[in-house]
């Protein structure tokens, strides 16, 4: 086996349930700090982010109307399938510039935030909805829903936790997402749209792309059919989506989180950041 | 004072109207001769006092539907009401207002004053201090002044106790707020005593409870008081508006700079005067006048923490573009162009006074006002027919007569505004509805409109009038209903009516708004959290949700 000639992987991105490359053609190079590993990673266009926004669009309301247990299920899918291409991942951190021990403890939380969220599928909403007493004669109730479309821009540093911990919250609560992977880091992104694929979740529901975020930060803010964005980043960054999510009043929720696998980094107002508050009236009487 | 004609229904001419073919409908049908939506020509407008094919029509398959159900009602006889005026000898009005800024009324730095009419007299009621940036810059120091040393640091169960102490002194006053109210801003007083001023007090009441039991609001969080908000506030609920905006935040612990309208200061100033009375410490609320640029000079101001605003979509966008960046906290309550949906199994005649509240409630100006009708197909014909009939009886008039259904337009602007919209539905091609009754020959007014005729693509279909004036469109099936009613960048509100719990839970879930009212419209609460989806706004005021922008974790 020793003279074998390896089998490497094309990185790819992951739109509407599909491995495609970019439509552009273009790719940047990434190489690992090692420099054992190299790989040609698309670079993706303003074209590929509004194609995987359609998608996102078209997966979303089913997906919202799954039920809460489903939905959780998939989560626990995710992490069941995490688990078990842990190794994977681990190679692909290293890659990627983390020690092994660190990377060991990166899929653990990745895993971990997985399993957390899942549980918080059908828990949220009784935390954050209302009875409202109101003083006529009128039974009267909030309920959360989903915001709708949500971009995510990872952070750079632990690209697999950041993106998971970004996403899940977001998807547990009924929102499609498009994912810019950390553009330094974006080998275990791939993979993990991988995991995804093998988990039930729907097409189109997660769509994740690689590329340069000086070129694509700025089409998610504008998007007019993109609801949230969640963005980790500089405050340059942070104040360029404030101000390009105007015309379509998008929710731009900026998180200044250094250390992912810290407990604070996770919990249902992660959820409650991507999802509307809807009260319904209707008169009692006979 | 308009004398209004009221209807008197006579089954003697009811009968003779339905066998008559040169039966009248009493109001005003307005079509255009062409239907050109591009002609710059002034409106080619043909006013026709009858009946039009489209509504014989509508009137022939009325009887086929409704039958005896609906009779036809006679507006050619009248039936009077006399004058039931609400007596304003005892309401105090300066001649002049000032600033209200660290507890103390101030002459403006600008030295400018402006007047604040009556719209339903065009008559000047009082002259009122407009701030320029340096007068914002003494509010909201004063603002910051009063966080740091004195609201920051009492404990939530003393704050609590001077909210409550401007709910209770609002309730003391209420009538002459209520009669305030209608003067500076043409509302029916019958909806400013029952509805604006009990709910602004309300209001108060309900957040000062929370003053002393924010751990309690946000499961595993400590909530914290954000500093000083700015908030700028619209004119068509005047003192409701500043209530939503000023008692959540001094329950959290901020301290607040509030702006009322140009066209609507009163109230808020009568306000500033109860919260001397109640002796709140000064500075922790603080009200300065002024047009756009005061209130573009407090929203840009760099030592707010929290801006909240509501009013129109357009100008919401342009405060959200100055946040950007600052870290201020925001809330919007924007615009909307709210769905009101009756199914063909729906209580007909509870939905059509429904519709009615939904869109002639406070002339219209409001920002959840049911302005897109859908009614299902099979239906249409005698709602159509029914709505005619109750736009009728409205009584458009002097806003102090407690008959008056339907009160004066709140400006020249807006009311320019709103006949802009009527001549563009003209134009392209819709067909207008008003009622005829006599409109007084001072102030501005708008009759109560129905469009029919209409499409998704027209103008008054897609663009918020705020204005007493409703679009009639029709539907199939229940997707059609949810699709035509989400074909919109609003999403603030939203009405269903039908006898069908499973559909009522249907669409109240597939509407992408804020509040949805299901066999009710316009119901309003402070327990009840209202605000937007999409592009009408973010945030919501009301309920434990209405604390989420006033803290942070």
């Amino acid at each position: 086996m020793e003279n074998r000639i390896s089998v490497q992987k094309t990185y790819k991105i992951y739109v509407d349930g599909k491995f495609p490359r970019t439509e552009s053609g273009r790719f940047f190079e990434f190489k690992s700090p090692k420099g054992n590993m190299t790989a040609n990673v698309s670079l993706c266009s303003r074209k590929d982010f509004r194609d995987a926004v359609v998608a996102a669009r078209a997966a979303q309301p089913k997906w919202a109307s799954a039920s809460a247990y489903n939905r959780g299920q998939i989560l626990y899918r995710i992490a069941e399938m995490l688990e078990g291409r842990r190794s994977q991942f681990v190679e692909e951190l290293i890659w990627e510039g983390s020690s092994e021990v660190q990377a060991q403890a990166e899929v653990s939380a990745s895993i971990d935030r997985l399993v957390y969220y899942a549980g918080w599928s059908d828990k949220y909403q009784q935390i954050f909805s209302a009875v409202n007493p109101v003083a006529s004669s009128h039974f009267n109730f909030s309920v959360l829903e989903p915001t709708g479309v949500v971009g995510i821009i990872c952070p750079e540093s632990t690209a697999l936790l950041g993106l998971v911990s970004l996403m899940a919250p977001i998807i547990v609560g009924g929102n499609s997402c498009v994912i810019l992977s950390s553009s330094s880091k974006p080998l275990s992104s791939i993979t993990f749209a991988e995991v995804l694929e093998t988990s039930d979740v729907p097409a189109g529901v997660v769509n994740i792309l690689t590329g340069m975020r000086a070129e694509l930060v700025k089409q998610f803010a504008q998007h007019m059919d993109v609801n949230a964005l969640a963005i980790c980043g500089d405050e340059n960054e942070k104040s360029l989506c404030e101000v390009e999510a105007v015309e379509n009043l998008k929710r731009v929720r900026a998180y200044d989180i250094q250390d992912w696998a810290l407990s604070l980094a996770q919990g249902p107002y992660f959820i409650s950041d991507f999802q509307e508050i809807k009260t319904t009236w209707h008169p009692i009487g006979i | 004072m308009a004398k209004n004609n009221k209807t008197k229904l006579n089954s003697k001419t009811v009968k003779k109207l339905n066998k008559s073919s040169s039966r009248l409908r009493a109001g005003i049908l307005v079509k255009a001769t062409q239907k050109s939506a591009t002609t710059p020509t002034k409106l080619p407008v043909v006013r026709v006092a009858g009946v039009s094919a489209l509504a014989k029509s509508y009137e022939k398959s009325t009887r086929n539907l409704a039958g005896k159900s609906t009779p036809k009602l006679k507006f050619s006889t009248t039936w009077q009401y006399a004058p039931s005026l609400e007596a304003t000898d005892q309401v105090k009005l300066e001649k002049k207002y000032d600033l209200f800024i660290n507890g103390k009324f101030q002459e403006p730095n600008s030295g400018k004053y402006f007047a604040t009419l009556n719209p339903a007299t065009e008559n000047k009621i009082a002259d009122v201090a407009e701030a320029n940036e340096q007068d914002v810059t003494l509010a909201v120091s004063a603002a910051r002044n009063a966080y740091d040393n004195v609201w920051s640091r009492m404990a939530g169960k003393e704050r609590a106790k001077y909210i409550f102490r401007i709910a209770r002194l609002i309730q003391e006053r209420a009538k002459e707020l209520s009669i305030i109210e209608t003067m500076d801003g043409g509302k029916p007083v019958r909806e400013s005593r029952t509805v604006d001023i009990p709910l602004a007090a309300a209001h108060f009441f309900y957040y000062a409870g929370w003053a002393d039991k924010m751990e309690f609001a946000f499961p595993g969080r400590q909530p914290q008081a954000l500093g000083v908000a700015g908030q700028i506030i619209p004119w068509n609920f005047p003192l409701l508006m500043a209530a939503w905006k000023i008692a959540p935040a001094l329950a959290a612990g901020n301290t607040v700079v509030l702006k009322p309208a140009e066209t609507t200061p009163l109230t808020a100033l009568k306000l500033a005067e109860i919260i001397q009375q109640a002796e709140l410490p000064p500075g922790v609320v603080n009200i300065i006048t002024g047009a756009g640029p005061t209130g573009a000079a407090l929203v840009n101001h760099p030592d707010l923490n929290k801006i909240a605003f509501t009013g129109s979509t357009e100008i919401g966008k342009i405060i959200q573009r100055a946040a950007a960046g600052t870290g201020k906290k925001l809330t919007l309550e924007l615009g909307g162009k709210s769905a009101n949906i009756i199914f063909e199994d729906a209580a007909i005649d509870q939905a059509v006074e429904g519709v009615v509240n939904a869109i002639f409630f406070n002339q219209g100006h409001v920002c959840c006002a049911g302005s897109r009708l859908f009614v299902q197909e099979s239906v249409a014909a005698m709602v159509i027919r029914k709505l005619q009939d109750r736009l009728e009886s409205l009584s458009v008039g002097d806003p102090l007569d407690k008959n008056t259904d339907i009160g004066a337009i709140n400006s020249k602007m807006q009311l320019d505004k709103i006949n802009a919209y009527l001549d563009v539905g003209v134009k392209e091609g819709a067909l207008m509805y008003q009622n005829s009754c006599p409109l007084p020959k001072k102030g501005y007014w708008c009759r109560p409109t129905i469009f029919t005729e209409v499409a998704q693509s027209h103008k008054i279909v897609q663009e918020e009038i705020f204005g007493p004036v409703l679009t009639v469109q029709t539907f199939r099936t229940p997707e059609e209903a949810i699709e035509k009613a989400n074909n919109t960048p609003y999403g603030l509100a939203g009405g269903i009516w039908t006898e069908k719990g499973s559909k009522i839970f249907k669409l109240t879930s597939q509407i992408r708004a804020g509040v949805l009212w299901a066999n009710t419209y316009n119901k309003f609460d402070p327990t009840s959290p209202f605000g937007g989806y999409k592009e009408s706004g973010m945030g919501r005021e009301g309920g434990v949700h209405g604390l989420l922008p006033y803290v942070k974790f």
